[in-house]
């Protein structure tokens, strides 16, 4: 037995840790080093598991056997859609949203009643919930000692209306430290983070300890229960309940968004949408985990306690305690603490928040008290009624507990508020989707299923805690059969939870959508809608101020803030606010319509918008724009979008083609420089034999007495440079058209060795003329090519008169060769010339470019021949270049593809 | 458009699979026993898990 002392000191040293992770965590955020990262935001989510999920899944196991899972698979299918859950946080940042009450209210018309009545449905539906959480800490504490009907006392109170006040103590620890209300709480949700951890490791460890310390593993427990059939049908999953089961998956699912703890955590503490990435695998993750051992733990539990001896919801206790595993009980008790502290230090600072800023601050604006403190700076009254919201919700939780704890077990008293809050469902998926929902609609809605659940659910759990007479469940109001609360209209078949679910989101839908369609919008609505509907299309730059118009003065505007978010919060803000317009003093802020939008947004942050949009329409003298002219905006403002999205496309293609345009342009700019190149070369080259062909003629014309040999040597300089001339206008011709593409090639099989022949015969004469040896190497036997032969010729013969043309007379040697390398035919012809410089090896294959020194000697070719046969052999596919050295001779190699192997 | 839509829309065309496989009628057919263990645990247990892993691949792999 553990000693009060050691339980005591435990508790105290968790709770210590709590706080110091809490306040490690709020310094960090304060310094601007956010320890939220995806995996605490993860984690922090399992505030969804509370001490319902520690003690009473195994209790729900042992009645209803798999169905306790459906609570946990709705939320891992509703937080894969993630682009839901998006969507609502980039919603609520826009706008601001501290609450589920504010978001409800701000998408329609910024509704003072709607938040009201969200906030009421909200506290009724989730104070069982927290009675739940005190009745679980408490009985765990006399679990531990031993004790029964919770007569652990201290102080003359009992241990319930203790762990109460301990609870409410820590929550405005946690959630109200700071004076300003609007920022998040990043303490807090790293100390969630641990507590999830802890609870985590703390049914682990019993699980693993009765699973494989006191049984032989799964196996062995499934196969005991064997033996005591009236256990077996809870290992199967029952057809007959499958209305049952579905509705489970559907209620729990709407529970993950809609508990006020779990849009808290989820929507208004979230730091960055990427966390949501983790969380939508991790958070099932741990889901799943949590609910390994519920099934061996229940089953142990029936086989090792007789029927009715135990309380099936404290088997996570009484299991190991039976077993003399002190250490672990204690640990066991942490982790359930754990569950229930998270669980209520959230859900009151969710609801506190909604009582402050839909219940208290719309009776606190219309009262003469705040009348007559006009100047007074009221943060610090926020702070107050928060506080005092806290301690009253876990009063009323304890109130509960004391007259109506008893009745149920853990499992239906907190399904009765997943109902309740489920109600929300069709306002809120309505007003993220939907643009034609309407106040009046959600109103309608919110209360048609509220109704029904409170007929259905609420009133008969009164009943059967004796606090009224329970005839309207029995045999129906009045005495109408078909009014029985439990089987209305006579729908029996189905448990209590799944009736109501049905039957009050069938009222609640119908009537939000008929009233919805039956009515016209405000402008506030309109607008909103558009917003909420649309955020993701919405730019930075349109926040909405078009839609205010009015007159308003700086001073009455910054008096408002200073009075609601303090003087020096009020200053920080008017500082940041005014450098993001690029004012260095905030004094000198225009009252516009973008600085009212400002300090509404900031005022909705502390007092939810719809108390904020009444404040700052009485603080200043606002115009009002009529149905029409807010249509009219909106509709302005969605054609602006459809233009400027138009705009962008087009914009986009206009760059594209600017772009290919400059790359033409360049292009042609390119080739106009070329061709001028070409044409003043030409020119050049062309007056070059011309110059001397004029000026032979002169000299013949001038003088008719020159003697006859001298006529004739002038006649023959002028036949050979118009020779010449019609050499080089046939090679311009010639590369013209192999460079534009329009040159004739006929292709067929060519024999290189012969062509190589062939040339050598042509120019036999010429080389014997200049007693240059010419020397062949033509190998035997070569695979055809596919070429055009008389082009090749042309190669070989340019090539050949080059050569003969550099080598010196007499002892000129030219060397030629055909073979065979890499695929190719190669064939050389070397020489033993003057040689080429490096330089040269490349230029002499440019267009008019010259072997020899063309400024002194008189040119021996056009320079034309090398560039038209590199065209050439490039053409069919081979290479032609020169390997040379200065005084080494050159040698002038081109290669013809060999046609591919056919395979 | 929106960035990361593509694995959005994964994630929710997971959750669509996911809700007729974790519930009625299909979820009858895990009756009896598989190797031992009761069925519908191991059915239950298995489909979760593999959501979970389908979900994580989806989410961590692809959206970057």
């Amino acid at each position: 037995m553990l000693s009060g002392f050691v339980v005591a000191l435990v508790t105290m040293a968790y709770f210590g840790l709590l706080f110091a992770v809490a306040r490690w965590g709020d310094a960090r955020a304060d310094a601007g080093r956010s320890i939220i990262t995806a995996n605490v935001y993860s984690l922090s989510l399992a505030v969804y598991c509370t001490s319902w999920t520690f003690f009473g899944s195994v209790g729900r196991a042992t009645s209803g056997g798999l169905s306790f899972l459906t609570i946990y698979l709705g939320p891992t299918l509703m937080l894969m859609c993630v682009g839901v859950v998006i969507k609502m946080i980039r919603i609520a940042k826009a706008q601001r949203i501290t609450s589920i009450a504010d978001f409800i209210a701000a998408r329609y018309g910024k509704s003072q009643q709607l938040a009201g009545l969200v906030t009421v449905i909200a506290v009724i539906g989730i104070v069982p919930y927290i009675a739940l959480q005190l009745k679980a800490v408490a009985a765990g504490l006399d679990m531990v000692f031993g004790q029964s009907e919770h007569s652990v006392r201290l102080l003359g109170m009992d241990s319930t209306l203790l762990v109460a006040g301990v609870l409410a103590l820590f929550t405005i620890l946690f959630g109200t430290r700071h004076l300003d209300a609007t920022e998040r709480h990043e303490g807090m949700v790293a100390a969630i983070a641990v507590e999830s951890v802890v609870k985590l490791l703390a049914f682990l460890a019993v699980g693993v300890f009765v699973t494989y310390g006191i049984y032989d593993g799964f196996g062995d427990l499934f196969s005991r229960v064997a033996g005591h059939p009236e256990f077996a049908r809870l290992l199967d999953p029952d057809s007959a309940r499958s209305g049952n089961w579905m509705a489970l998956l559907v209620l729990s699912g709407f529970a993950i968004l809609f508990l006020p703890r779990q849009f808290q955590i989820i929507v208004v503490e979230n730091v960055d949408e990427s966390h949501l990435k983790r969380a939508v695998w991790l958070f099932p993750l741990y889901l799943l985990l949590i609910n390994l051992f519920v099934l061996p733990l229940a089953l142990a539990g029936l086989i090792h306690f007789p029927a009715g001896t135990t309380d099936p919801d404290s088997f996570v206790l009484s299991l190991p305690l039976a077993h003399g595993a002190d250490a672990l009980v204690l640990f066991a008790f942490i982790g359930g603490l754990s569950a229930a502290t998270g669980m209520v230090i959230v859900e009151t600072i969710a609801l506190s928040t909604m009582i402050c800023n839909d219940l208290a601050m719309p009776l606190l604006l219309r009262s003469t008290w705040l009348k007559r403190r006009k100047a007074a700076d009221l943060s610090g009254v926020l702070i107050a009624i928060r506080r005092t919201a806290i301690v009253g919700i876990l009063l009323l939780g304890y109130v509960y507990f004391r007259a109506a704890g008893e009745a149920y077990a853990l499992v239906g008293i907190g399904l009765i508020s997943f109902a309740a809050v489920a109600q929300f469902a069709p306002a809120m998926f309505g007003g993220m989707y939907w643009k034609q929902g309407t106040r009046a609609g959600a109103l309608a809605g919110l209360l048609a299923g509220f109704s029904v659940w409170a007929y259905t659910l609420l009133l008969p759990s009164f009943a059967r805690s004796g606090w009224m007479d329970g005839s309207f469940v029995e045999v129906g109001l009045f005495g109408i059969g078909w009014l029985k609360a439990q089987a209305l209209f006579g729908l029996a078949g189905l448990d209590e939870i799944s009736h109501c679910l049905w039957w009050s989101l069938l009222a609640n839908l119908g009537a939000y959508v008929a009233v919805s369609l039956a009515t016209t919008p405000d402008a506030v609505e309109l607008a909103q809608a558009e917003r909420f509907v649309d955020v993701f299309r919405q730019t930075e730059r349109l926040p909405g101020a078009h839609l205010w118009r009015g007159k308003a003065s700086l001073d009455e505007v910054v008096e408002l803030l200073k009075r609601f978010l303090g003087p020096a919060r009020a200053q920080q803000q008017l500082i940041h606010y005014a450098r993001l317009r690029g004012l260095d003093d905030w004094r000198r802020l225009p009252p516009d319509a973008a600085f009212v939008h400002f300090a509404e947004s900031e005022l909705a942050a502390a007092i939810g918008s719809a108390s904020a949009r009444l404040i700052v329409a009485n603080a200043t003298r606002e115009e009002d724009l009529g149905l029409d002219e807010v249509l009219d905006i909106l509709d302005e403002a969605s054609q602006v979008r459809a233009y400027s999205r138009e705009l962008e496309t087009k914009q986009r293609a206009l760059e594209a083609a600017t772009g290919e345009l400059r790359a033409a342009n360049e292009r042609l700019r390119e080739l106009d420089r070329m061709k001028d190149d070409f044409i003043s070369t030409v020119t050049h080259e062309l007056r070059t034999p011309l110059t001397s062909i004029r000026a032979f003629s002169e000299l013949l014309y001038d003088d008719p007495r020159l003697a006859l040999a001298e006529r004739q040597r002038f006649l023959g300089i002028i036949v050979g440079e118009t020779e010449r001339l019609t050499r080089l206008i046939n090679q311009i011709l010639d590369l013209a058209k192999m460079e534009s593409g329009r040159a004739e090639w006929t292709t067929s099989e060519v024999d290189v060795g012969a062509v190589v022949r062939d040339a050598m015969e042509t120019l036999g004469q010429l080389f014997r003329d200049k007693g240059v040896r010419l020397d062949a190497e033509i190998a035997e036997s070569l695979p055809p090519v596919q070429a055009d032969r008389d082009r090749l010729m042309q190669v070989v013969v340019n090539l050949l008169s080059n050569a003969v043309k550099f080598v010196a007379a007499d002892s000129g040697v030219v060397r030629v060769a055909v073979g065979e390398a890499d695929g190719a035919l190669r064939v050389t012809v070397a020489d033993n010339g003057p040689g080429l410089t490096p330089a040269e090896c490349s230029q002499v294959f440019e267009k008019f470019r010259q072997g020899g020194n063309t400024m002194t000697d008189k040119p021996q070719g056009t320079g034309l021949g090398l560039p038209i046969s590199r065209q050439i052999v490039e053409y069919f596919g081979g290479k032609l270049w020169v390997e040379s050295a200065p005084t080494a001779g050159a040698t002038f190699i081109f290669t013809v593809p060999l046609p591919a192997p056919e395979a | 458009m929106r960035r990361g839509s593509r694995s959005r829309q994964r994630l929710g065309a997971l959750a669509l699979c996911g809700l007729p496989l974790l519930g009625f009628p299909i979820l009858g057919l895990a009756q009896g026993e598989w190797l031992g263990w009761p069925a519908g645990f191991v059915y239950l247990f298995a489909v979760w898990a593999g959501l979970i892993g389908l979900a994580a691949w989806i989410a961590e792999g692809r959206g970057r």
